[in-house]
């Protein structure tokens, strides 16, 4: 195992600039996500336009990878559908919890993330905003605050 | 079997004669020794706990209290003996007030629910600390939902230190139990237990100590502290997991009811009515965790076999260390700065979450607890989300401090 494979150039970059981070008005929806082992707390607000995610910000508190993680998803769902985003939740969350889960060219700087499953203790950290995503999606785009907790 | 009465044999302190001990100290950890600084979570176990623990497993288990035969009597008397340890290592008056429980937590849901709900009313409250542990906030949360009484926190300072006087101001006529942590799991706060119990015992306040974070670091004389309660758990005094022992006043503990119902607690049972079995036993319904009281009573043993007077100023001085070493590091600051603190660092590093610095740490064989360590509301109280935690042992070393220390720098170069 290597830090340099978990906190990765990506991973450090997003976790001192994040991208897409603070409040969202009017937002469509929203969904609370909080992992009680650690305290990272994430508030997601994102706006849709039919089914499109439109516009998707995050505010909260957590550590470098579940800040990261949160910064690299507002940056890759924004523009795809509802349909897409739930399909690259489970892309992503085979790639954090699969060893042998190729590291798909397609994903970006997502790819990234793919250090974290290395560490078994910090999946929950990479994980926490894209469970927190399914539940702003799923509550069928009406304003919801569902608390997803990762626990 | 090893007779009750030991003699006492008393040797000088010497923390790499002490580590040796523990066989645990000797794994690498990532290719690196391990510096476990993680003894607030748990500590490890010596040789000679592993052993008595394996000794029973492999010659004299059987169920106790229940049969004429060999085992069943070996059994009885390793566990009864470890009982013996028990009253002697907190100055109960008698076997009568040692209650083994799984730990801390059970011995306070336990008063809560046997001591305290039979006499809570609507209008009684319940103090407490702002710094306590959840297990010594959540069961008096529980009866004061079930009894509609009011639960009432002292407030602490910014330094993490609780002020008798504050404490002393909330006891009123209404408060019917007092309940804190002689030391504070978090911070290390080390809380004026003494003043404290004397206050609500001149007001008629019962008074509970959770003592987890104090057995392994400081004497503790129940009859001279005076309170009514005293909880605390085998595996932060380099005993087994899963054990525990509540101290109670037998006065108190005979007036009230049994909280669990089935074997071992009885006397006799009809289907009309069932008499229960005297102190201790009323209060251990069920086979019991014998192996692991048998260590806890070997634990005992190996605390009285040290020179804890020396063990303690050892403690002392690691604590020491590990505030000048760590206040010298750029952006980190010490949470909770009490005058009077156990051998625990809590810290946050700007820029460094405390869960990455845990993770970096690791690489380097080192073990610390992150998170908001069972206490949020001493977190939110310092607006925090969570902490980091180095707590020590007295088989803990400089070097292991120095080598924290190293790691947090490397955890600051990677975020720089």
């Amino acid at each position: 195992m290597d830090l340099n494979e978990l906190y990765r150039d990506v991973i450090l970059d997003h976790n001192r600039r994040p991208r897409n981070f603070g409040d969202l008005e009017a937002a469509d929806a929203n969904a609370e996500g909080f992992n009680p082992m650690c305290g990272d707390r994430l508030t997601l607000r994102l706006k849709l336009a039919d089914d499109t995610i439109s516009d998707i910000r995050f505010e909260g508190s957590g550590c470098a990878i579940s800040t990261a993680s949160a910064s690299l998803m507002t940056e890759a769902v924004k523009g795809k559908t509802r349909a897409e985003a739930l399909k690259l939740f489970d892309r992503i969350h085979q790639l954090l919890t699969d060893d042998a889960a190729p590291v798909l060219p397609e994903l970006g700087k997502l790819a990234a993330l793919s250090g974290v499953r290395q560490y078994p203790a910090r999946v929950k950290c990479a994980s926490l905003c894209w469970h927190t995503l399914s539940a702003a999606l799923q509550s069928g785009g009406v304003k919801a605050v569902p608390a997803v907790s990762t626990e | 079997m090893k007779n009750i009465a030991l003699a006492r044999e008393h040797r000088a302190f010497d923390v790499e004669e002490v580590r040796r001990e523990f066989p645990i100290l000797a794994r690498m950890i990532r290719g690196r020794p391990l510096a476990y600084l993680d003894n607030g979570a748990s500590a490890q176990r010596p040789a000679c706990v592993i052993e008595a623990v394996d000794d029973y497993e492999r010659r004299h288990h059987a169920n106790i209290h229940r049969g004429v035969h060999t085992l069943s009597q070996e059994a009885t008397a390793l566990y009864e003996s470890a009982r013996d340890r028990l009253v002697r290592f907190v100055n109960a008056r008698a076997r009568s007030e040692i209650i083994f429980v799984r730990g801390t937590t059970e011995a306070i849901n336990l008063v809560a629910q046997s001591y305290a709900r039979p006499i809570l009313k609507t209008g009684d409250q319940v103090l407490i600390t702002h710094l306590e542990h959840h297990a010594n906030i959540v069961p008096w949360q529980m009866v004061c939902e079930q009894t509609g009484a009011t639960l009432v926190v002292a407030p602490i300072d910014s330094q993490g230190e609780v002020h008798a006087e504050a404490v002393v101001s909330l006891m009123n006529p209404r408060t019917k139990l007092f309940a804190c942590a002689h030391v504070s799991n978090a911070l290390g706060t080390v809380l004026p237990v003494r003043r404290l119990i004397a206050a609500a015992k001149a007001r008629g306040i019962a008074t509970l100590i959770d003592g987890a974070q104090a057995v392994s670091h400081m004497p503790v004389d129940v009859q001279e502290l005076g309170c009514d309660f005293y909880a605390f758990s085998g595996h932060k005094m380099y005993g087994p997991t899963g054990v525990g022992v509540l101290y109670g006043r037998e006065q108190l503990l005979e007036r009230m009811p049994p909280w669990q119902g089935g074997g071992e607690m009885i006397l006799a049972v009809t289907f009309a009515k069932t008499t229960y079995n005297a102190l201790p036993n009323k209060f251990e319904a069920g086979t019991p965790n014998i192996s692991g009281t048998v260590g806890l009573g070997a634990a005992v043993d190996f605390l009285d076999g040290l020179d804890l007077p020396a063990a303690r100023a050892h403690e002392s001085a690691l604590l020491a260390h590990a505030t000048a070493v760590l206040s010298k590091i750029p952006g980190l600051r010490i949470i909770g700065t009490a005058a009077d603190k156990a051998s625990l660092v809590s810290f946050v590093v700007a820029g460094v979450h405390p869960h990455d610095l845990g993770t970096i740490l690791d690489e380097d064989g080192i073990a610390v607890r992150t998170g908001h360590h069972c206490a949020m509301p001493v977190m939110d109280f310092f607006e925090l989300p969570a902490t980091a935690r180095a707590s020590f042992a007295l088989y803990n070393t400089f070097d292991e401090i120095d080598r924290l220390a190293a790691g947090i720098e490397r955890a600051r170069k990677i975020f720089s």
